[in-house]
This record gives C-alpha cells, structure tokens and sequence, in this order.
C-alpha cells in the first residue's frame, strides 16, 4: 500500500532509521552520563559509547578515530574548518579558495572573513557544475592557505573531482578541506585515496539523527590543527569544547556503520529507480537535467521543466510527494537557486526546478506514482501557461520586452 | 507555507483558462511580469463596443499556485463589468478574497496590472487615450 506523503527531499534531511533510534534509545535513560565524568560508572559507559561512535564514524571514511571532532553538524563543521585554519595559519597566508556552488555555510563564512582580513577567490562552474582545475590551479598563490571544494553539491549532486583537486592542493602548500555533507554515506568516500586534509559532515543526511556531526582533521601527512571557535572544557582535543551529545553520537555512528555495510546494496538499487524516474520525467517535452549527469550522486536529480514555475508545479501534489524546488518564490528575496544559476541557467529555467533526492526508504511504488502525478501536473500548467502558448506558436520569448518589477 | 482553501480551490479548478483573439478589435491583452521572476500572467477581456461591458475574460499564468489563483479570481471578477468599474478592482481587494500572506502580495499586484494592461490595450485599439497608472508601491 502506498502511503502518503511520499518524502523525496532527502538531500534536506533523511528519516532515522529505526536501527539507529533502537541504538541511541538507553543512552537518554539509563546510560545518561556524561562522557567528560572521569570518577563514575555512568561517565565510563558514555565515554566507552562515544569511542565506539567515534570508530564507527572514523572507519566509513578511512579515518583514524582520533581525527574526528564531533560537533553539531555539518554547518558547525564547516565553520570551525575555515574560521579554524584561517586563524591557525594565519601566519602563512590569508588566500582561501572556494567555489560559487558551496553551500550557504561554507559561503558566508567566507564573506565573514573577508571582513577580517581574509582574501577569498569564488572560482565559477560550467555548465556541468564542475569546476575547472586549470583554473583552479591558476588561482593559487604563495599566500593560499586552503581550498575549500564541496565533495557533492546539494542542489544537484554533482560530484567535484576531489581527488585532483587535494593532489593540487598538496602541490602547492594548500590544505584541502571539503563539505562532504552530501557525499559521505551515500558514496565511497575515503580521506587518504581522496588526500583530504579537512572534511565536514552531519548525521541526519545519512539516516542518522539531526545536531549531530564531524569534522575530520589530519593527524600526520600534514598534522592539520584549526584554532578552536567556541571556548570551554577544551572537550575533543581542544578544537570543539561543550559536553558530547552522547545519544545523538551514538545514533551518528550506528548510522555510519550501516552505511558502510549497506551501501553497495543501497546505490544499486537507488540509482535504479533514480534512473527510471528521471528517464520517466524527461519523456515530457522541454524538460532537462540540470548538473552533470555522469559525475552525480546516485540517489539525486535535479530537473527543470520549461515553461512552468516550480512552486507551482509543486502544489499541484504537494499533499502527496514532498519536494524541493529552485523556484524561490516562497522565500523573501524572489531570487531562484544561486546553484542553477551559476551552472548558466536563465532565471526561468531555475524557477522551473524541481530537486528529486531519494532514500534507502524509497520504493519503486513511490517512484511511479510521482512520475504520474508530476507528469499530469505539467502537462495541466503548461495548458495555463502563457510562455508555453508563446513556445508553441514560434515566439521567441527572449525578444520579448518583459515589464520587470 | 500552506494556502488558503481559495487559492487551493482556483489552482485546482481555474476559471476562465483560455485565449482570445488579440488581433480582434475588441479584445484587449495585458501582459504582465516576466519569466525571470517566475510570474508572467496574460489577461484578456472581450469588450461589447455598444455597451462598453466585459463580456468574456480569459487568462493564461506562469507562475505560483497564487499567481494562478489571482488571475482566475480577477477574470471572474471581470465578466459582467463595464471598463469603468474594472478599473476600480485593487489589489488589495484580491489580496482580502484570496487570504494571501504577504510575501504573494507582488502576486496581486500582477493581476491588477494585468487588468490596467488589458484595458488601455482595448483602449488603443479603439482610438482611445491609454490612461497614465501610477507607479504601485509594492513592485
């Protein structure tokens, strides 16, 4: 039986799975303690907890456990790696490198140390949503300290080419940190065959639960140290103080666990209906992916259907599938996706996106259904659609002179 | 976000979904917005010359469920009234029937426009002046 709604906005937040909540479960009652209690059982049992996280964590991306710093998420990840190595390495340089596609928390840390001092280079994508590494490599100074280049976008899934990037990185003296908030859990992501020095990622993106995260930090070939951007009882070797949410970094590393076991399994058979739904949906005429599709997430994809606004389009079978679109026309500001439109993609064709992220929980069921109703959807807004009678009568809307407000 | 059962109601089951012939004299179009802003509307209403009554109104929307709902809501509107009383309909009048929170205000906005547009479109064509609209303070 099909349930409704359908969730196919897993790239904003994934459902715990219910082996994860089963873990966490005893350690909101009986094992409560406070992993930094040095003097009792109950501390014991929360300490023991947290390094068997910690390992489960660190093992999912070839890590070594004493290289992951656990904070609140992938947000909190993201600033204390670039605030971090910019106050850390203050000395050797102020030039951080980043991309135009980053994600809001790694952007506008970047635009709060500009203000400090910092100087930051936003390298441009193509059409694809890859940067170029030429150009990448044309951007490096004597004074760059860190090239901060997200694992997978969130918008698109397209993944950037990590391992080119940090050999680039190690050629000149850079450190290399990446967003993998998107990618770890869903991809193999290793920090040694992809040379990455700094890694930011949370739970709730991978089945586990939300306030809850890592940040790796090279210990040897370099040792990386960041300055640490919250003050306290100097908990995770004094880079990130404030006591350990023990049920969440519990339920964080059940969840990386499963992830590494199921993860073959998992991608075979999402990318499987990934591929049907989007082969589906672009049956529809005027309708394109957005973002390489030969670099990408298995369980992502990101379309655009001409001609029909994507709030929309959306609300056509908002009650029954849970989406995300590029259309921003909710937001305040009007402004679609700064993602699409950094890939080229005119204003219109951004307001026309509709996000697709599917799941481990994603049935085939669920698959067809939202093909039908997004199909139906379409086809009924483009008969409404002013700009689509316009497209079928041969007028070039870009001739048009639009009254802009 | 959620929306009003009015809105609901006419993305659901628009009013008036359609065209006219823009190139009859007695047809007037206004078209509003634009694709980059992911609202453009089309509004026509079918004028009797003798009467000076709107006697036909249809509209074409891109854009949010209340985009399409303010344009179906403003041909209804339309239909039965002379260009004089349609140019007393106000945004805001859209804005109190459909229940739109703020941020879709611009939305109502672009339905009045559309009508005004309409209306000196009919007017030109008929050798009358287009009436000067002052500037919206919500564009």
């Amino acid at each position: 039986m099909l349930k409704f709604p359908i969730y196919l906005d897993n790239n904003a937040t994934t459902p715990c799975d219910p082996r994860v909540v089963e873990a966490m479960l005893p350690y909101f009652t009986e094992n409560f303690g406070n992993a930094a209690s040095r003097n009792h059982s109950f501390g014991w049992t929360a300490e023991e907890a947290v390094d068997y996280a910690r390992e489960q964590i660190a093992t999912l991306i070839g890590a070594d456990p004493k290289e992951i710093i656990l904070t609140s998420g992938a947000t909190e990840g993201d600033n204390l790696a670039i605030k971090g190595v910019f106050e850390m390495y203050a000395s050797k340089g102020n030039h951080i490198i980043t991309a135009t596609t980053e994600h809001k928390a790694v952007l506008d840390t970047c635009r709060h140390l500009e203000k400090l001092g910092a100087e930051i280079t936003y390298l441009e994508v193509n059409a694809d949503g890859l940067i170029d590494l030429a150009e990448l490599e044309a951007a490096i100074k004597p004074t760059t300290i860190l090239i901060s280049i997200m694992y997978a976008n969130n918008e698109i899934g397209v993944v950037q080419p990590v391992k080119e990037i940090s050999a680039l990185a190690r050629k000149h003296g850079a450190l290399f940190f990446t967003d993998g908030t998107q990618a770890v859990g869903k991809i193999p992501v290793d920090v040694n065959k992809d040379g990455i020095d700094l890694m930011a990622f949370t739970g709730h993106k991978m089945y586990g639960p939300k306030g809850v995260g890592a940040l790796y930090v090279r210990r040897k070939n370099p040792r990386v140290k960041v300055t640490a951007q919250m003050d306290g009882g100097g908990h995770e070797r004094g880079m990130r103080s404030g006591t350990l949410n023990v049920p969440g970094i519990v339920g964080f590393g059940k969840a990386c666990e499963l992830c590494r076991l199921e993860m073959d399994a998992d991608t075979q058979r999402i990318s499987k209906l990934r591929d049907k739904l989007e082969t589906a949906l672009l049956q529809l005429e005027e309708s394109y992916v957005n973002g390489s599709r030969e670099h990408r997430l298995p369980h992502v994809s990101n379309i655009s259907f001409k001609y029909v606004e994507g709030e929309g389009l959306m609300m056509g079978f908002n009650k029954e599938i849970a989406l995300s679109s590029g259309s921003a026309c909710t937001s305040a500001s009007l402004e679609p996706s700064y993602v699409l439109k950094a890939l080229g993609l005119g204003d219109d064709l951004a307001h026309s996106s509709l996000r697709f992220g599917l799941s481990r929980f994603t049935t085939e069921e669920q698959i067809d259904y939202t093909v039908k109703a997004i199909s139906e959807t379409v086809t009924k807004l483009r008969e409404m659609s002013p700009l689509w009678e316009m497209f079928k009568d041969g007028v070039d809307l870009d001739k048009i002179e639009w009254a802009h407000h | 976000m959620a929306y009003s059962d009015k809105v609901i109601d006419h993305y659901q089951n628009p009013k008036n979904v359609g065209t006219l012939d823009k190139g009859s004299k007695n047809v007037g179009t206004g078209l509003v917005g634009a694709p980059e802003c992911g609202d453009v509307m089309r509004l026509q209403i079918e004028v009797d010359e003798t009467t000076g009554m709107i006697t036909d109104a249809k509209f074409k929307t891109f854009g949010c469920g209340s985009a399409i709902a303010s344009s179906s809501l403003a041909t209804e509107w339309l239909k039965g009234k002379t260009v004089d009383q349609a140019l007393t309909i106000d945004n805001m009048d859209i804005v109190e029937e459909l229940n739109l929170p703020p941020v879709k205000i611009h939305c109502s906005v672009l339905a009045e426009d559309a009508i005004k547009a309409a209306i000196n479109d009919y007017r030109v064509k008929n050798n009358m002046e287009a009436i000067k609209f002052e500037e919206g303070a919500i564009h």
